[in-house]
């Protein structure tokens, strides 16, 4: 099960964005896609996920273009959660993540009604949500609502999760809640997580892959240990930033200042 | 078996456990929506210049009576009533897509030029062609359509976004409405019937009406209820709704297409009666949640309620003077619309 790209090109407003962008993503493992804003990280997501299909190129799912796949057969195997959404304020969390079942469900074939609880309540374990089901959405707070919109995406059990700057706005208790899901969903469901990281702290700690993007094209791809240095934060974000280990064994980056021509005196 | 998805009351939020109810009362909403709709019927035939006991209704209705009641509650009262009821239905369903599909809750079969389109037809064929009275009907449904496509394919570019749709569908009602008042200038002297028209009224409305308008509502009524589940995750925006494999440009021109053949049907047999397709689904939303498995029936039953109600007032506030209900309408419309925002905003 791997998702992959050939000579991805996307242009969006006559604006080259990515070009000729080769990927593949491990199954199994967690890619953090890091890069300076503009880079084309959602871009990138965007277009692995099928959500923006004007690309030139290929985004491969298992060898098979994926524009070959009906889109309720590829949300059954892939599950995005962009950023920014909004739901009904007046519909609760079970009915949020039970909306995850729409591609299972059809005029033609009833649903497995079943299978369909099931997953609904799978998904709102997964994501500490069982007290939370009937509660409405606009009740919720910002990790809360985080956590239904992921467990919705779970519902959908996909093979590969993609993720959108999933802490954003966040505060650090419920950042690391979502990481912590997000790490527990990889290593007990073996589902493959790609996510677009904007923290390179959360990209060191909870990923197993990186990939940088730079100039419209990848930058990097490799181990965080590899890719996470001082000279690529430098190189890429413009930044000088220390290293050191913190009481984890564990190793943190800590921005200290603009590098070189970014620096103003 | 649908617990889990129940909208609820703010306290509900207090009292998290009251799922099972929430479910019972939405069907029980429901059924005082049904019960109003059935007390508008009865009201609306009963009442008029001559009032009519409720069992002479019944007996008219059964055929087991004769006289000057049967003849007015059959040859008037009766198709009146259904014309509103049906009216009412295909408006308040029309709006409900709509909300959905623009994610505006400003959306109503205005907005996609429904009213300009037959407006500008209707009031061409009543003013230039005046001997042609029988062709307003068709003409205004023609011109609702084509103004609905034209707003369509305006708003195309690279599949449909919500905001352009309603900023073409504002330019092309501008551009039509200059038409509709060109028209009123240049002939006058007719311009009374036109103004009914304008308005919104149920006056003479009879069975050839009820014959134009019911199949669409059939028709309409269907597809839309078909279609509630793909509404619903339609209301969760676009990016998820593609995520969820739902075909979102497709879902939404289809649905579009419902809404502007249930608006323009019963706009080219009332004329242009507002508020209905705006109201009454926020009405509706604001008292049974936004599922739309339990919105749009809801939507529908309180449309058919609403317009019977209204159309019965209009006609004996002020008898003998019957005022056009789409006047009434407005009257009511407009503050009760206000006191939503309010509330919501």
């Amino acid at each position: 099960m791997a998702l992959a790209t050939k000579d991805l090109s996307i242009c969006l407003e006559n604006k080259l964005i990515l070009q000729r962008v080769s990927l593949t993503f491990t199954p199994g493992r967690r890619t953090a896609i890091i890069g300076p804003n503009g880079a084309g990280k959602s871009t990138l997501l965007r277009a692995l996920a099928s959500l923006n299909m004007h690309y030139e190129g290929q985004v491969l799912l298992d060898g098979l273009d994926v524009r070959q796949i009906s889109r309720k057969k590829l949300a059954r195997r892939l599950a995005i959660l962009p950023q920014g959404m909004t739901a009904p304020p007046d519909i609760t969390v079970g009915a949020l993540v039970d909306y995850g079942r729409f591609p299972y469900r059809s005029w033609v074939h009833a649903s497995d009604a079943k299978a369909d609880r099931e997953a609904v309540e799978w998904a709102l374990e997964c994501t500490h949500l069982r007290e939370f089901k009937h509660r409405q959405v606009r009740s919720l707070s910002g990790g809360e609502c985080q956590r239904a919109w992921i467990a919705m995406a779970l519902a959908q059990q996909p093979e590969i999760l993609l993720l959108d700057e999933p802490t954003t706005y966040l505060d650090i208790g419920h950042q690391l809640e979502v990481m912590n899901i997000i790490e527990e969903l990889n290593r007990s469901g073996k589902m493959t997580i790609i996510m677009v990281l904007h923290d390179i702290n959360h990209a060191l700690q909870y990923s197993d892959e990186i990939v940088v993007i730079k100039d419209h094209g990848v930058f990097a791809q490799g181990t965080p240990q590899d890719i996470l240095t001082v000279d690529m934060l430098a190189t890429v974000f413009g930044v000088k930033a220390d290293i050191f280990v913190n009481t984890q064994g564990a190793a943190v980056l800590s921005p200290v200042s603009l590098a070189g021509d970014r620096a103003v005196r | 078996m649908g617990d889990e998805r129940e909208p609820e009351l703010n306290r509900a939020v207090l009292v998290p456990h009251l799922h099972g109810w929430r479910l019972y009362r939405r069907f029980f909403v429901l059924f005082l929506f049904a019960a109003l709709a059935v007390a508008g019927f009865f009201i609306s035939v009963m009442l008029g210049s001559v009032q009519i006991p409720l069992e002479e209704i019944w007996q008219a209705i059964c055929g087991s009576t004769s006289g000057i009641h049967e003849q007015i509650i059959m040859n008037i009262r009766l198709p009146r009533t259904i014309v509103a009821a049906l009216v009412g239905i295909n408006l308040a369903l029309s709006g409900a897509i709509l909300q959905a599909i623009m994610k505006n809750p400003l959306a109503d079969p205005h907005i996609i030029g429904i009213s300009s389109g037959a407006g500008l037809m209707g009031i061409l064929v009543m003013l230039v062609f005046p001997g042609y009275e029988y062709l307003v009907t068709p003409a205004a449904f023609v011109g609702a359509m084509g103004a609905a496509v034209c707003i369509y394919a305006l708003a195309w570019k690279n599949g449909i976004r919500p905001v352009r749709i309603i900023l073409a569908g504002v330019a092309v009602s501008a551009f039509l409405g200059a038409g509709i008042s060109a028209l009123m200038i240049f002939y006058s002297d007719r311009v009374h019937g036109a103004l009914m028209w304008m308005v919104g009224g149920l006056a003479a409305r009879s069975w050839p009406h009820v014959a134009i308008i019911y199949p669409y509502t059939i028709l309409g009524v269907l597809l839309a209820f078909l279609g509630a589940r793909q509404l619903n995750i339609l209301q969760l925006g676009d990016e998820i709704a593609k995520g969820l494999g739902l075909r979102v440009e497709l879902t939404r021109i289809v649905m579009t297409a419902i809404a502007a053949m249930l608006a323009a049907s019963s706009v080219s047999v009332v004329g242009l009666l507002g508020f209905v397709g705006l109201i009454v689904p926020h009405a509706a939303r604001l008292i049974l949640g936004s599922d739309y498995r339990f919105l749009l029936p809801g939507a529908a039953i309180l449309g058919a309620a609403v317009v019977m109600l209204s159309d019965t007032f209009a006609r004996t506030a002020f008898a003998p003077t019957e005022l056009p209900v789409g006047i009434l309408m407005a009257v009511l419309g407009a503050p009760f619309f206000l006191f939503l925002l309010r509330r919501e905003l």
